[in-house]
């Protein structure tokens, strides 16, 4: 077992705070996470972070490693130069709190707006029978941890705020693309998609795509797909007519 | 005077995983004012963590599977010492919770015909887990995660309660303090439930987040409520032993579930020298009988790889104590060898992904190193089977901190189901609870302020020790005296050294404020996690046998008599006493299942 030490620096304080640097050992196999914990314990007991499973699997501790946002338990120490110092800041899209940790309730605002899933009727024999295939690519959506590096990442409002009221993002444009795929949901969401959600705001730059630590194919299979849904029900005569004549309203 | 915010509700449920969520749901669909509680973000609890799946007698892919069967296998893991009546509710009733996640959008992999597909695990007769993939918990804690905030529950999120509080004999409410800023929130409820999950940071090996500090098991035992079982923890066999930095992540048992099977440093198959006499008619004797059994379950006998997990965990320990372990100190877990890589990748994506990302070691090409590490706490709050109340009126508890569904040792599988199962009921007695009082219960603001006082004082306090020195201490005490083997010498010396850890605890002290503030966060999670810490150990030294997770060294084998009792701990004007107690007498005609061969 090596323990060789490294140079860390760590964004502390508010957006007045700034980077403080820690000399601290890190030991064959770790991940930054490891070591920030190990300030954590030694150097800077009230040094602010979120964390929880230290496993890929519940996203909590995102933040930007050198500049590239990522799961700090998911970044291996040896994906550095020996000697290199890691600069570790907080995810920048979202207000700061303290340290490393950020106000992320714009994602939770955002989730109460997505209208529920709304099942059709059970098969009969009380079952729901759905083929595997049909729920392939849901199944891939579902794999989305919330870390909210995706919601991170997007320019849409990484550097405009004011996109924020207008703008779900791409974690809940995974969110709307489960349920509108969802072979059982009979609720539909297009209208207040392109009308509310921002979804127009997306010009596939694929950023997202880029940081998701699930490889959720995020434009690719997500967002691409409610885009021609979308135009498919606007452009589509026979619905833009039943839409005139029933003022249909944005199911909430 | 401590300053405080004030909420009142009918309901307060604390922790958000998968029991919490479904408490709060039935709660709030029974008409109580209801509010979720949970120390981190909504979505993070432990559940998410789960992965093999959700054991329930659906029988999609075995139909002679049935709650019965169900219910026999459990009792049986549980090495019968289970409270029957919920291992009972638990198997008649987890294929509906399983269809009612179904309905509220989670989506289970499919058979060839469409419906929910069941995997094996270890002590289940048949196929019986409904998964999705390996990443089971977070299909499930998303669901319900989503269906609470479209019911419009209100969530207090990184809130963490450190007391219940009590009017007389009654739950009046909870103090606790918010997270971010630091400050103190009472909420006022009749009643409260408690699904708090475990207590696995008090040991240094465990697959459990910080979360798991054994919360809800200490304030109902500082409530006043009696604990079961607390001498049961679970090692789950198959934690990853390298790199050391992630020693204790989970693999999990749906690797052997899916063909994998445990070999020592020889290449042996060593499961097959470990068979118990309880599980010798039904496990297979060759590797031959085996293997077949994974495509014929009625032609050959399940693999020993299946043994319930207390048995793997003491099999595992075994070969790595007489020499045959893996170069980290594990054995190996094969699957490489067992299956295509694409078959790997589709059943277990996260655990590929796992093994790449964190030990460089591909599972489709290579084995991986595993052992054990600390993972449940069968042992809990002492509850009604039906409603889930604890011994103090308007105190509930449902799924991991709550004691009896598991007995001595819990199957995979069984704890989602119990969450789903005993959360319903447990959110279902509480609203009604609630809703039939006479008279609310009131709180006494001077109990209030001396509670905030004693908050804030490792802010205050001359002591020099550090928060997390200690805590690592406790988990190094944990880990080698009252781990998976144990002896009376050896739980006696850790009563000593919690003594010293408790006076350690009391001299913490805290830089910084009160703003997101780890350092006095888990200041203030060492008091649950030293009270759970002595009930584990006093209770490990009270049950003078071996059954189930617990093995005494001392005394090897397991004692007919102790199979008739719980070890029961309460706490009385701040002492512990511990007592045996009868267990309720399984009726005849359960009985009968359970002698079912």
């Amino acid at each position: 077992m090596t323990a060789d030490t490294v140079t860390i620096r760590i964004w502390r304080g508010d957006v007045d705070g700034g980077f403080e640097e820690y000399g601290v050992a890190a030991q064959e196999g770790e991940v930054v996470l490891d070591v920030v914990h190990r300030v954590q314990a030694t150097q800077a007991n009230d040094l602010a972070v979120r964390w929880n499973c230290k496993a890929g699997k519940c996203g909590s501790c995102s933040a930007e490693v050198n500049g590239i946002p990522r799961l700090m338990c998911m970044t291996r120490m040896n994906l550095f130069e020996p000697g290199e110092t890691i600069t570790i800041a907080p995810m920048k899209t979202f207000p700061l709190i303290r340290d490393l940790v950020t106000d992320v309730s714009f994602n939770y605002e955002m989730a109460k707006k997505v209208p529920p899933f709304r099942p059709k009727p059970r098969e009969p024999d009380g079952t729901y029978r759905m083929r595997q295939e049909d729920i392939d690519r849901v199944q891939e959506f579902h794999k989305c941890i919330e870390c909210f590096l995706c919601q991170n990442t997007c320019h849409v409002i990484r550097d405009h705020d004011e996109n924020e009221p207008a703008f779900a993002g791409p974690r809940m444009f995974v969110r709307y693309a489960a349920l509108e795929m969802h072979p059982l949901d009979t609720n539909d969401r297009r209208e207040l998609l392109q009308d509310r959600m921002g979804l127009g705001m997306c010009n596939i730059t694929k950023c997202c795509t880029e940081v998701c630590p699930e490889d959720i194919h995020i434009t690719d299979n997500a967002i691409i797909p409610l885009k021609e849904r979308v135009v498919d029900d606007r452009y589509d005569p026979v619905m833009w007519v039943a839409r005139k004549l029933r003022r249909r309203k944005s199911p909430t | 005077m401590a300053e405080y915010e004030t909420h009142e509700f009918d309901v307060i449920v604390v922790g958000a995983g998968g029991a919490g969520l479904r408490a709060a749901i039935e709660a709030s669909a029974q008409g109580a004012r209801t509010a979720l509680v949970c120390k981190s973000l909504l979505g993070k609890a432990h559940t998410v963590m789960a992965e093999g799946g959700i054991a329930a007698a659906l029988g999609n892919v075995y139909p002679e599977d049935d709650w019965q069967v169900h219910f026999r296998d459990t009792m049986r893991g549980g090495k019968f010492l289970n409270n029957w009546a919920m291992a009972q509710l638990h198997a008649q009733e987890a294929p509906d919770r399983v269809l009612e996640l179904e309905e509220w959008g989670a989506l289970f992999d499919r058979t060839a015909d469409g419906r929910i597909l069941q995997r094996d695990f270890g002590g289940h007769r048949y196929a019986r887990l409904a998964h999705v993939g390996d990443r089971t918990g977070l299909e499930m804690i998303r669901t319900l995660q989503q269906h609470a905030v479209h019911k419009g529950i209100d969530v207090f999120m990184e809130c963490t309660i450190i007391r219940l509080l009590k009017d007389g004999d009654r739950i009046a409410g909870a103090f606790g303090y918010w997270r971010e800023s630091g400050r103190f929130v009472m909420f006022k409820a009749p009643a409260v439930v408690l699904g708090t999950g475990g207590i696995g940071k008090a040991y240094k090996i465990t697959s459990n987040s910080w979360e798991y500090t054994g919360d809800g098991h200490a304030l109902a035992l500082w409530a006043g409520a009696d604990l079961i079982d607390m001498e049961f923890v679970q090692f789950h066999p198959t934690g990853m032993v390298w790199p050391a930095s992630v020693s204790g992540i989970l693999v999990t048992e749906g690797v052997r579930g899916d063909g994998g099977v445990l070999k020592n440093s020889n290449g042996e198959r060593f499961m097959f020298r470990y068979i118990p006499e309880m599980y010798r008619a039904e496990t297979a004797e060759t590797e031959e009988e085996a293997d077949r059994w994974y495509t014929d379950k009625q032609g050959a006998r399940r693999t020993p790889d299946l043994l319930p997990r207390d048995e793997v965990a003491r099999a595992i320990n075994a070969e790595v104590k007489a020499g045959r372990g893996s170069p980290h100190g594990g054995v190996f877990l094969d699957i490489a060898s067992r299956g295509s890589p694409d078959y790997i990748k589709r059943r277990l994506p996260s655990m590929y992904h796992q093994f790449l990302q964190l030990a460089d070691v591909d599972i489709t090409k290579e084995p991986m190193e595993v052992g054990p590490t600390c993972h449940y706490m069968m042992g809990g709050v002492r509850v009604d089977a039906e409603s889930q109340e604890s011994t103090v009126p308007g105190l509930f508890a449902a799924g991991e901190c709550a004691g009896g569904m598991h007995g001595a040792n819990r199957l995979g599988g069984n704890s989602l189901s119990d969450l789903l199962v005993f959360g319903r009921r447990a959110g279902q007695y509480a609203a009604q609870y609630a809703a039939g009082l006479e008279s609310r219960p009131t709180v006494d603001p001077a109990a209030i302020d001396e509670l905030a006082a004693q908050a804030v004082a490792p802010f205050e306090v001359g002591g020099a020790e550090n928060p997390y020195a200690v805590q690592q201490d406790l988990q190094e005490c944990m880990h080698n005296l009252v781990g998976i083997i144990r002896t009376e010498d050896e739980l006696d010396k850790a009563l000593e050294e919690l003594t010293v850890l408790n006076e350690r605890a009391a001299r913490v002290k805290v830089e910084g404020h009160r703003q997101y503030n780890p350092g006095w966060h888990l200041a203030l999670d060492l008091p649950p996690l030293l009270a759970v810490s002595e009930c584990i150990t006093r209770a490990a030294r009270e049950r003078r046998e071996s059954r189930g997770a617990q093995t005494r060294d001392d005394y090897p084998d397991t004692d007919p008599e102790l199979g008739k009792v719980n070890v029961v701990v309460r706490q009385r004007d701040g002492d512990l006493s511990l007592s045996l107690e009868p267990l309720p007498v399984v009726p005849d005609d359960l009985r009968k299942l359970l002698e079912d061969q």
